[in-house]
C-alpha cells in the first residue's frame, strides 16, 4: 500500500496547521504543490496565502503575477474562501526590518547605504530564506494580535511556503539565526569598540585576520565591516528576539513540513538527506508528495496481457497481428516498468519519512502553468471523494 | 561538426540549467561524449552532491582530488571528477596566499563567513579562479563543470563581474579580473544551457541565456533538450480497430490498457513538440535534443546512450560554428520572446 494517498492525513495539512513550509530538491514542483495546497485551502472557505521566494518566479508562472512585492495580492477565482499570493521581494523585507528595528531615522540611514548591508541583503542567498521566514512570521501574526496595528490586515488561517533550492532544508529553519550570528562575531565586536584600551587588547589572531582580509579583499572591505557593526550597535537585541520568535514559531505544532519529491534516484537522495536533517533537528516531516509520477495503467504491476518489450503482440498468434499491436505494447511495456521504479523510489522515501502520508501526484496531461493546472494538483492531493467536492 | 570539434572548441564547458532538468546526467554523457571521442575529460561538481559519481556506478561522495571515474578504453579517453566547493576553493586560496597557519582559524571562528559576506561572490569567484587554474595548467582536453542549479548559476557567473564593480584592489580583484576574462572569451569557455521541454524550465531557460549574454558575454554553446519521448510510430491508431482488422479479440481491460498508454504518450509528445518549438522561436541556438529513457537511474550504460544521441546532434550542427563565437545570443539584433 505504500504511495497510496491517504487524503484525511493531508487534510490536516490545510485544516489544522497555520504554516506549511514545502521543502525538497530543486526543480520537483515545490512551488506548484505549495500553491495548489493554499488554493485548496480556499477551496475549503479558508483565506490561504503562499508565499514565493524563488528567484526564477515560478510562482508567477503559475498565478499570473507580474511583480515582486511586500503586500499579498488577492487572487480572484471561483471558490469559497480566499488566495493570496506574495512573490517576496527581499530586500525591500530586509529594509522594512532594519528600519523598524533602528532606533533613529539616522541609523536606519547609515545601515541602508552600508555597502555591506546592500551586498546582505540583496545578493547573500541566506538572505532570502532568512526574509521568507520574516514574512511568514509577519503573515502568520497579522490579524492575530489584539491591538495590532495591522489590524487593516487580513488574517490567514494558513501561510503556506515554498523554499528556495538549498542543499539543506534546515538553511531555512536556521536563516533568521545566521545574522545574528553574524553580528555576535566576536572579532568584531572588538572591533566596534572605538577605545584604545580595547584596541590592544585585540588578540593577535584577530590582528593576523585584519591583515589578512586587507590584504586580500583591500583595505575599504575592512572599513565597511566595521562601520557595519558599528551602525548596527544596539540593534542586535531586537534582531536577536525576532529570530528566536521566528524559530520558535517555525518549529511549533503550529507549522508543518511538507517533503516534495520526484520519483528520481537524485531527487529522492537529495530528499532523504533533507528529510534526515530536520530529524536530526527535531522536526518531523507531516507529507510527502511525490511530484511528476507516471500514470500506472495496469494496477498491481503486473504485466500487460503478457506482452513484454520488443515485438511480441502479448503472446498472441500470427506474425502480422503482431506487428500491428507490437507498438501498443511495447509503449505499455515502457510505462509498465518505469511506474514500477518510480513505485520503488517513492516506497524507499515514504518508510524513510513513516508515519508521514505520501501523497504522489501524476503527470498531467498538461504542463502546470495556470489556476487549472494548480486545481488539477490538488484533486490529484485531495481527492473529490474524500475532500466532499461537488 | 564533429563530436571532438564540438569537445575542443574550449578546453573548458559549463554545464547550466534549473534543477531537476538533468544537468548532472548531461554533464556526465558529454564527458563520455569526448572520451568515446578519444578525448580525456574532467568532471568538476560545486555542490559536493552525490549525483555525479552515482552515474558511474560510485556510492562515495567525490574528493578534492581526482578520481578516475572511467578508465582509458581501447580509443576513448579517461574521464576523472572531483569536487571543487566554495570551501575547498578558499582553504587552497588561502594556504596559496601564505595564510596557510590562520586559515582554519578563520574558518572555525566564523569571520571569514563575514569577509564573504561583505565581499559578496567571494567563494563564486574562488571556485572559477581555481577552475581557471585547471584550465591553463593541466593537460586534460576538456573540463566539464557541473553549475549551480538555476537561478544560482547565473548568479554563479555573474559574481566576477559583479566585483568588479565594488572591489577596487587587492588580489581577489586580479582574480575576479582573470575569471570575467575566462567566462567571456569564446575560445576558452562555452556554456551548455539543458532545459526539459516544459513550460516552466523553457521559459527559465530562455531567461537564463539572455542574463548570462548580456551580463557575463559568456558564449553559449548550444541548449540540450533533455527527457524527449522517442518517437514510436503506429500508436496513432485505436488499439481496439487494429485487433479487429486483425480479426483478433483482446479483453476489454487490455485494450484499455494499450489505448491509454498510448493517449498518455501521445499528448505528452506534443506538449513536448510544443515546448521545443516555442523554445527555437525564443532563443536562436542550436538545440541537442535527448531521449527520455523510461529510467529512474541513469548509469554507465544509460549516459552512453545519452552520449551517442548528443554526438548524433552535435554532427547535426553546422559545421562553421566550430569557428567563431557564433554560438552566441546576439542582443543587439534578437530580443527575448518569452
Amino acid at each position: 500500500m505504500s504511495g497510496v494517498l491517504d487524503g484525511g492525513a493531508l487534510e490536516q495539512l490545510v485544516f489544522d496547521r497555520e504554516i506549511v513550509v514545502c521543502c525538497g530538491p530543486g526543480g520537483v514542483g515545490k512551488t506548484t504543490v505549495a500553491a495548489s495546497l493554499a488554493l485548496e485551502c480556499a477551496r475549503r472557505g479558508r483565506r490561504a496565502c503562499v508565499v514565493t521566494i524563488d528567484p526564477a518566479r515560478r510562482l508567477a508562472n503559475a498565478l499570473g503575477l507580474s511583480e515582486v512585492g511586500n503586500a499579498p495580492s488577492r487572487i480572484d477565482g471561483d471558490w469559497p474562501g480566499e488566495l493570496w499570493a506574495l512573490m517576496l521581494d527581499t530586500k525591500s523585507t530586509f529594509d522594512a526590518l532594519v528600519t523598524r528595528h533602528a532606533a533613529s531615522p539616522e541609523q536606519a540611514d547609515a545601515i541602508l547605504q552600508n555597502r555591506l548591508y546592500r551586498n546582505i541583503s540583496g545578493v547573500l542567498s541566506g538572505t532570502h530564506e532568512y526574509m521568507a521566514m520574516e514574512k511568514l512570521y509577519e503573515l502568520h501574526e497579522q490579524g492575530r494580535l489584539p491591538g495590532s496595528s495591522d489590524h487593516e490586515a487580513p488574517r490567514f488561517d494558513l501561510v503556506v511556503v515554498d523554499t528556495p533550492p538549498s542543499r539543506n532544508a534546515l538553511d531555512f529553519v536556521d536563516a533568521p539565526r545566521r545574522l545574528t550570528r553574524l553580528l555576535d562575531n566576536r572579532v568584531f565586536r572588538l572591533l566596534m569598540v572605538p577605545t584604545r584600551a580595547y584596541l590592544r587588547a585585540v588578540s593577535v589572531a584577530t590582528q593576523a585576520f585584519l591583515r589578512t582580509i586587507s590584504k586580500v579583499v583591500g583595505a575599504e572591505v575592512v572599513t565597511d565591516v566595521v562601520a557595519f557593526f558599528q551602525a548596527f550597535e544596539g540593534m542586535e537585541e531586537g534582531f536577536r528576539q525576532r529570530a528566536q520568535e521566528v524559530h520558535d514559531l517555525i518549529t511549533s505544532d503550529a507549522t508543518a513540513f511538507v517533503l516534495v519529491a520526484s520519483p528520481a534516484r537524485d531527487a529522492v537522495r537529495e530528499a532523504a538527506y533533507f528529510a534526515d536533517k530536520l530529524a536530526e533537528a527535531g522536526i518531523p516531516t507531516s507529507a510527502l508528495v511525490v511530484n511528476r509520477v507516471h500514470p500506472r495503467f495496469v494496477e498491481g504491476g503486473s504485466e500487460p496481457g503478457g506482452g513484454s518489450e520488443g515485438g511480441s503482440a502479448g503472446g498472441l498468434e500470427g506474425g502480422t497481428v503482431a506487428t500491428a499491436l507490437a507498438p501498443f505494447y511495447a509503449n505499455l511495456a515502457e510505462f509498465v516498468d518505469i511506474a514500477g521504479r518510480e513505485e520503488s523510489h517513492f516506497a524507499t522515501l515514504g518508510a524513510r519519512v513513516a508515519p508521514a502520508p505520501v501523497a504522489r501526484v501524476p503527470f498531467l496531461p498538461a504542463d502546470v502553468h495556470d489556476l487549472e493546472g494548480l486545481a488539477a494538483v490538488a484533486d490529484e492531493l485531495f481527492p473529490p471523494p474524500a475532500s466532499q467536492r461537488a | 561538426m564533429d563530436p571532438v570539434g564540438f569537445c575542443t572548441q574550449t578546453r573548458l564547458l559549463i554545464v547550466a540549467g534549473k534543477g531537476g532538468v538533468g544537468k548532472t546526467t548531461v554533464s556526465a554523457a558529454v564527458a563520455r561524449m569526448a572520451a568515446d571521442a578519444g578525448l580525456s575529460t574532467l568532471l568538476v561538481d560545486v555542490e559536493g552532491k552525490g549525483g555525479l559519481p552515482a552515474v558511474f556506478g560510485y556510492d562515495e561522495l567525490l574528493g578534492y582530488e581526482e578520481t578516475v571515474m572511467a578508465p582509458q578504453r581501447p580509443g576513448a579517453g579517461e574521464i576523472r571528477a572531483r569536487t571543487l566547493t566554495p570551501d575547498d576553493a578558499l582553504l587552497e586560496y588561502l594556504e596559496e596566499h601564505g595564510m596557510r597557519r590562520i586559515s582554519r582559524k578563520l574558518l572555525s571562528s566564523g569571520a571569514i563567513d563575514v569577509v564573504a559576506t561583505a565581499v559578496p561572490g567571494i567563494k563564486d569567484i574562488l571556485v572559477l579562479g581555481k577552475v581557471k587554474q585547471l584550465e591553463q595548467g593541466s593537460a586534460i582536453d576538456l573540463i566539464v563543470v557541473d553549475a549551480p542549479a538555476a537561478g544560482h548559476a547565473v548568479t554563479f557567473l555573474t559574481s566576477a563581474s559583479g566585483l568588479l564593480d565594488s572591489v577596487r584592489v587587492g588580489p581577489i580583484r586580479a582574480q575576479a579580473q582573470d575569471v570575467v576574462d575566462l567566462l567571456s572569451n569564446p575560445a576558452r569557455c562555452q556554456v551548455l544551457l539543458v532545459t526539459l521541454p516544459e513550460e516552466t524550465p523553457v521559459n527559465e531557460v530562455v531567461e537564463t541565456a539572455y542574463k548570462l549574454e548580456d551580463r557575463v558575454g559568456v558564449s553559449l554553446a548550444a541548449v540540450v533538450v533533455n527527457g524527449l519521448y522517442p518517437p514510436r510510430p503506429g500508436l496513432d491508431a485505436d488499439p481496439a480497430e487494429v485487433a479487429e482488422r486483425q480479426g483478433l479479440r483482446l479483453p476489454a481491460t487490455e485494450l484499455e490498457q494499450l489505448r491509454a498508454a498510448a493517449r498518455f504518450r501521445l499528448g505528452r509528445a506534443a506538449l513536448q513538440a510544443e515546448q521545443v518549438t516555442r523554445l527555437a522561436r525564443s532563443l536562436p541556438l542550436p538545440q541537442l535534443p535527448l531521449p527520455y529513457l523510461f529510467t529512474t537511474e541513469v548509469g554507465w550504460p544509460e549516459v552512453g546512450i545519452l552520449a551517442r544521441a548528443l554526438a548524433a546532434g552535435v554532427r547535426a550542427l553546422p559545421i562553421e560554428r566550430a569557428a567563431s563565437s557564433s554560438g552566441t545570443v546576439d542582443a543587439s539584433t534578437v530580443s527575448p520572446r518569452p
